[in-house]
C-alpha cells in the first residue's frame, strides 16, 4: 500500500507484546515518558484485554517528527515478550522490520521471517541471576527490555534514570534495581547487535508547550476548573478513571482549608440508573453536576434522559464509547453511540452532543458543556471513546483563564424573585426557547413542581393539547437557538478548490488530517470539516452544499454520523460516501488514504 | 384531567403558626385522587405536621416516582420546590438534592409498587446511605393508576376486586428496612392521624432516612371483603406496638408521664421524641427485638405499627461523604475552580 513507508530516524512504530498484569504499563510508559523527554512527538496505545492477569496485551508508540500519531500500520520494531502471541506479533512486523524476543526459551524454527532482523535477548534469564523474588524478576524483566530498545534506538540514558528518580521518588531503592534491570538489557543488546538501528531516535525540539495526558484525566480537570461539585458514576471501562481522576484531583484542590471537610460530593450509585438520577437531582438544585458512563450505562440511562430533557434540567453527562452492541468489547474504542446518544430516551427527545478529538479538548469541552448545560437547561453528553479516554495523547498545555466565570443561564435570585408578580418556570418571556429557572430554598415565590408528565408553563399537569403542544414547540425553538450557541466546526482547507470533501467527529482527526496531507502531496486535494457538536449549524450546511461529493469517516459499522447528517440537514444521502473503520482499535491513516484515493481516481478515470 | 386550584380562603381568627402563615399556606392543589383515598389523608396529615412545625414552605424539597401516591406531592404545599420524577428513580433525584442542598427539608412520597418493585434496588440503597430524608411509602397493596393489579406488598390469601388470590410472598418494607440496617422505621395508617402527625414530625427531624410505611386504603380497587389492605381489615387488626409524642427542640417537655412510663429520645436537631408503651413492653431501640415482635405479631394477623426502630446517631449520607457544613451550592466559584497557577503546577506530571 502506497501509504505504509519504512521507519526512518524519529519516524517509527514501536509495539510491546506483553502479558497482562507484569507490570508491562510500567515499562511502557517509561519508554514513552522518555521519547517525549527528548522532544521527540509520541503517543501511546494500550490495547489490552478484559481482564487483571494472564491475557495477551499491547502498547503501540507512534514516533513521528511532524507530530502525526494516528496509528500509521505498520510495525517497526516488535518487542514480543508474550510467547502466546508470538506467531501473531511476527506476522505484523511491517518488512525491514525489527522483532525482539526473549531467548531464555528457543522459538520454534518455523518461528522466522526473512524479512525481518530477529534479534533474541535472554531477559528472564538474566533477571533470575541479578533479582530475588518471583514479582521482582517478573517486573525487572519488561524493565529490562526498555535498556534493549535504549541502545537499539539510542534513548537518552540520563532521561531514564530522571524519569525514575521522579517516580520513585519516595522509594529510591526501586531507582537502584530498575537501574540494574535497564543496565542489563542495554550493555546485552551492545555487546550482541549493531546498536543503533537505521530506524531510531534522535533529539528534537519538539514537546515544548506540551504535555503527556489521557482523555478522561483531562475531562475530570474540566469537571474541578468549572466548578463542578456533585458527581454520581457506576463503574464501567473505559469511564472510570474519569471518576477516579476528579476524586484525586478533589481531594487535592476541594478542602475546606479551615476544616479539612470535602467541598464536593461524589457518589458510587447502585446502578446508572441511580448515577444519573443524582446528577438531576443536584442540578436540579443548582449545582454544577455530572455523571460518565459507556455504552451500557448510556442505555440504562435512557429514562431519566429524556426526563432531564423535559423537565430541563442541566446536567454534563460524559460518554467514554466502547465498542458494542451489548457488552460489546469493554476494552476496544468506537464512536457507536452518537444515534443513541442523539435521542436517547422514547418520544420526541434530542440531545446536545460535544465531539472532543483528543485530552486537550475534553478539558475544555468539559467546562464547555457545563456553561451550554446550564444555559440551555438540558443534559449535554460529551461523546469521548476509550481511545482519547485511556491512552495518553500527546497535547498543547492546557490553559486557563483566570477571568472564566460560569455561565449559570437564566437564574431568578431572591431579589429578582421579589419583583415578580408570580413565577412561572416554563414561561418563555425572551422568545429563545429557554425559560427562567430557580434554585430550590432561596425564594417563597420561587417554588415549582416539576415533572415529566405533560405540564403547562407553570410546571402543573396537563393533558390540554394547546398547553401540550405550546411546551413541545418551545423545546424545539430551544434546540434551534442551541445550533448558535454549540462550538462552531474546524475547517481544514486544501491548497486548491476542490468538489471533494470530508466530515468526521472526534478521534479520527489526527488519522484524516495525515491522511489528507498525504493525498495532497500526491495532487488529491479535500477540504476537511470536522464536527464539533450537534446540533449541526450552518457552517455544516455550507460545507454540504459547496461540495459535490463528500467522504463521512467514522468509527462504526452503521454510519451513524452519516446518518444523523440526512436526517437534519439538507443533502442527497449519494453525495455522502461513507468510510467506517469498527474493529474496535483506533482508526488508522493508510484505510482512510486508500479510500479516498482510489474513489478520486475512480472517478477521474469515469 | 388537569390541575384545578384551590381557592385561598381567608378570615380572622384563623390559627398561624410562628411563621405567621396559616393551614391554607401549606395546602397544594385540589386533589384528583378517588374520594375516600388514604392518600388524601396522609396529604392532610403532612400539611398540619409541616404547619405545625412552623417550616418554610419554599425549604421543602418534594419528591416522588409514578403512580397514584406520586401524585400526591401536588397535593400539598404548592409553594415547595418538588419533583415528580420516573418510575422508582425518586431516590436519586433526592440523594443528588441532599447532597448539594442539605438544609432544606427532603421529603419523599412513594407507593408500594414505586418501591417495593420497580424501585425496590433504589429505596434499598438509599436507605443503605441513610440518605437524610422522610421517606413515605403510601402502602395500599395494588395498582391503583393502572386498575388493580397486585403489587409486591399483598399479603398472601388477599383476594383481588375481581377474585383473584394473591400467593406470592409479601415484600414488607419494615421487615425490610430492618434488615437493611435503616436508622428510623415506623409504620402506620392513613386513618390514624393522632399516630401519623408526630411520626411524620419525628422523621423530618430524623438525622438519616426516616422510612414510614403508611397503611392508605384504596377505595377504588382494595377495599373489599377478603382484602388485607381495606380500612375494615386495618381498622381491626391495627396493633400499636409503642406510643409517641414528638417535642421540638424550642419546647420543653412539659406532659407529664409516670415514672418509667416514658422514654425521651433525643435527636440531632435538639428534638425529642417521648416513647409510651402502648400495653407491652416494646423497645425500638433492639433491632432483633423489633424483628422478632413486628414477625410474630404479623403471624397472627396484626399490623403492627408505631415507631418501630430508631438509632439516631448513625451518621447520614454527609457524615459519611465528609463534606462540608454549608450547602455546596453555597460554595462561590473562587472556591472551587483551582485557577491558571494550580494548573501550570498539576502539568509537571504530565511531562
Amino acid at each position: 500500500m502506497e501509504a505504509v513507508q519504512k521507519g526512518g530516524i524519529n519516524d517509527l512504530v514501536i509495539k510491546l507484546a506483553t502479558v497482562n498484569g507484569t507490570g508491562s504499563a510500567s515499562a511502557n510508559s517509561l519508554l514513552m515518558r522518555a521519547i517525549f523527554r527528548m522532544g521527540i512527538p509520541v503517543m501511546g496505545r494500550n490495547y489490552f484485554p478484559s481482564n487483571i492477569q494472564g491475557l495477551p496485551t499491547w502498547f503501540e508508540i507512534r514516533v513521528n517528527h511532524q507530530g502525526h500519531l494516528a496509528r500509521s500500520g505498520r510495525v517497526d520494531l516488535m518487542v514480543a515478550m508474550n510467547a502466546e502471541t508470538y506467531r501473531q506479533d511476527l506476522h505484523e512486523v511491517s518488512a525491514g522490520g525489527t522483532l525482539v524476543y526473549d531467548s531464555t526459551w528457543p522459538r520454534g524454527t518455523t518461528l522466522v521471517r526473512d524479512d525481518v532482523e530477529i534479534l533474541g535477548v535472554p531477559l528472564a534469564r538474566m533477571c533470575n541471576e541479578a533479582f530475588t523474588g518471583v514479582r521482582a524478576r517478573i517486573l525487572m524483566k519488561n524493565i529490562a527490555y526498555v535498556g534493549v530498545l535504549a541502545a537499539l534506538l539510542e534513548i537518552d540514558m540520563d532521561v531514564l534514570r530522571t524519569l525514575l528518580e521522579e517516580t520513585f521518588a519516595a522509594k529510591p531503592q526501586l531507582v537502584d534495581s530498575n537501574l540494574e534491570a535497564i543496565d542489563l538489557g542495554f550493555r546485552y543488546a551492545k555487546a550482541h547487535f549493531v546498536c543503533p538501528l537505521d530506524t531510531r531516535l534522535e533529539r528534537l525540539d519538539k514537546t515544548d508547550g506540551h504535555i503527556l495526558i489521557d482523555g478522561n484525566t483531562a475531562a475530570a480537570l474540566g469537571c474541578v476548573y468549572a466548578g463542578a461539585t456533585f458527581a454520581a458514576w457506576y463503574p464501567i471501562t473505559p469511564s472510570t478513571s474519569l471518576m477516579d481522576g476528579f476524586r484525586n484531583f478533589c481531594e487535592h484542590l476541594r478542602k475546606d482549608p479551615d476544616t479539612g471537610k470535602n467541598r464536593f460530593c461524589i457518589v458510587q450509585a447502585e446502578d446508572e440508573l441511580g448515577a444519573i438520577g443524582m446528577t438531576i437531582g443536584a442540578g436540579w438544585s443548582g449545582a454544577r453536576a455530572f455523571t460518565s458512563t459507556s455504552g451500557p450505562g448510556v442505555s440504562l440511562m435512557n429514562e431519566f434522559l429524556g426526563f432531564a430533557y423535559f423537565a430541563e434540567i442541566p446536567l454534563v453527562l460524559f460518554d467514554v464509547q466502547r465498542a458494542g452492541p451489548s457488552t460489546g468489547m469493554p476494552t476496544r474504542t468506537q464512536q457507536s453511540d452518537l444515534l443513541a446518544c442523539a435521542f436517547a430516551s422514547h418520544g420526541d427527545t434530542r440531545h446536545v452532543l460535544l465531539f472532543p478529538s483528543n485530552p486537550e479538548e475534553c478539558f475544555r469541552f468539559a467546562v464547555k458543556a457545563f456553561d451550554l448545560a446550564e444555559r440551555l437547561q438540558t443534559p449535554v453528553i460529551v461523546m469521548s471513546d476509550l481511545d482519547i479516554g485511556m491512552n495518553d495523547w500527546m497535547c498543547p498545555n492546557l490553559t486557563w483563564d483566570d477571568g472564566y466565570r460560569p455561565d449559570r443561564g437564566k437564574v431568578l435570585d431572591a431579589e429578582a424573585l421579589q419583583q415578580l408578580p408570580q413565577f412561572l418556570r416554563y414561561e418563555d418571556k425572551d422568545g429563545d426557547g429557554i425559560c427562567y429557572r430557580t434554585y430550590p430554598g432561596v425564594h417563597p415565590m420561587g417554588g415549582y413542581f416539576t415533572r415529566g408528565s405533560g405540564h403547562n408553563e407553570a410546571a402543573r399537569y396537563t393533558e390540554k393539547p394547546d398547553e401540550y403542544q405550546e411546551i413541545m414547540d418551545r423545546l424545539t425553538r430551544k434546540f434551534a437557538t442551541a445550533r448558535e450557541l454549540v462550538p462552531e466546526p474546524v475547517l481544514l482547507e486544501a491548497t486548491q478548490p476542490t468538489p471533494w470533501g470530508v466530515i468526521s467527529i472526534g478521534g479520527c482527526d489526527g488519522a484524516i488530517r495525515e491522511a489528507v496531507e498525504m493525498l495532497g502531496e500526491k495532487g488529491v486535494h479535500v477540504d476537511y470539516l470536522r464536527i464539533l457538536a450537534f446540533p449541526f449549524g450552518t457552517q455544516v450546511q455550507l460545507f454540504l452544499d459547496n461540495h459535490e461529493r463528500i467522504f463521512v469517516v467514522e468509527q462504526n459499522r452503521d454510519a451513524q454520523l452519516k446518518s444523523l447528517l440526512c436526517l437534519e440537514m439538507d443533502v442527497v444521502n449519494k453525495r455522502l460516501i461513507s468510510i467506517l473503520h469498527y474493529n474496535g482499535v483506533p482508526i488508522d491513516c493508510p484505510m482512510i488514504y486508500t479510500a479516498i484515493y482510489e474513489q478520486v481516481k475512480q472517478s477521474a478515470a469515469a | 384531567m388537569t390541575y384545578i386550584s384551590k381557592p385561598k380562603i381567608n378570615y380572622a381568627g384563623q390559627p398561624r403558626n410562628a411563621l405567621g402563615l396559616s393551614m391554607h399556606d401549606y395546602e397544594g392543589t385540589i386533589s384528583t385522587l378517588c374520594a375516600g383515598c388514604g392518600h388524601d389523608s396522609i396529604s392532610a396529615a403532612l400539611i398540619q405536621a409541616f404547619f405545625e412545625l412552623d417550616i418554610e414552605p419554599h425549604k421543602v424539597a418534594k419528591f416522588s416516582g409514578i403512580g397514584c401516591s406520586s401524585k400526591t406531592p401536588a397535593y400539598f404545599m404548592s409553594a415547595a420546590h418538588g419533583i415528580n420524577a420516573v418510575h422508582g428513580r425518586m431516590p436519586a433525584v433526592a440523594t443528588g438534592s441532599n447532597a448539594v442542598s442539605k438544609d432544606l427539608y427532603c421529603i419523599g412520597v412513594s407507593g408500594d409498587g414505586d418501591s417495593l418493585s420497580i424501585g425496590f434496588g433504589q429505596f434499598a440503597h438509599a436507605l443503605r446511605r441513610n440518605l437524610n430524608m422522610l421517606y413515605i411509602i403510601e402502602n395500599n397493596g395494588v395498582y391503583g393508576l393502572t386498575k388493580g393489579q397486585f403489587s409486591a406488598s399483598a399479603d398472601v390469601g388477599t383476594k383481588a376486586k375481581k377474585g383473584e388470590v394473591n400467593e406470592q410472598q409479601p415484600i414488607d418494607p419494615v421487615i425490610t428496612a430492618l434488615g437493611l440496617g435503616g436508622t428510623f422505621i415506623a409504620r402506620s395508617f392513613s386513618g390514624d392521624k393522632e399516630q401519623l402527625v408526630p411520626l411524620i414530625k419525628a422523621g423530618l427531624n430524623h438525622d438519616g432516612f426516616a422510612m414510614l410505611d403508611v397503611l392508605s386504603p384504596c377505595v377504588t380497587f382494595n377495599d373489599h371483603e377478603d382484602s388485607t389492605k381495606s380500612y375494615a381489615h386495618t381498622r381491626q387488626n391495627f396493633h400499636r406496638a409503642i406510643r409517641m409524642d414528638f417535642i421540638p427542640p424550642a419546647e420543653p417537655i412539659t406532659t407529664r408521664y409516670e415514672d418509667g412510663e416514658a422514654v425521651s429520645v433525643g435527636l440531632h436537631d435538639g428534638s425529642h421524641i417521648l416513647l409510651r408503651k402502648a400495653g407491652q413492653d416494646y423497645d425500638p431501640t433492639d433491632r432483633a427485638g423489633a424483628f422478632a415482635y413486628v414477625e410474630s405479631h404479623q403471624k397472627r394477623g396484626e399490623i403492627v405499627t408505631g415507631l418501630l426502630y430508631i438509632d439516631p446517631d448513625r451518621g447520614d449520607m454527609h457524615a459519611l461523604a465528609h463534606t462540608i457544613e454549608e450547602n455546596l451550592v453555597d460554595v462561590p466559584f473562587e472556591d472551587l475552580c483551582p485557577g491558571a497557577q494550580v494548573l501550570n503546577e498539576i502539568q509537571k506530571r504530565f511531562r
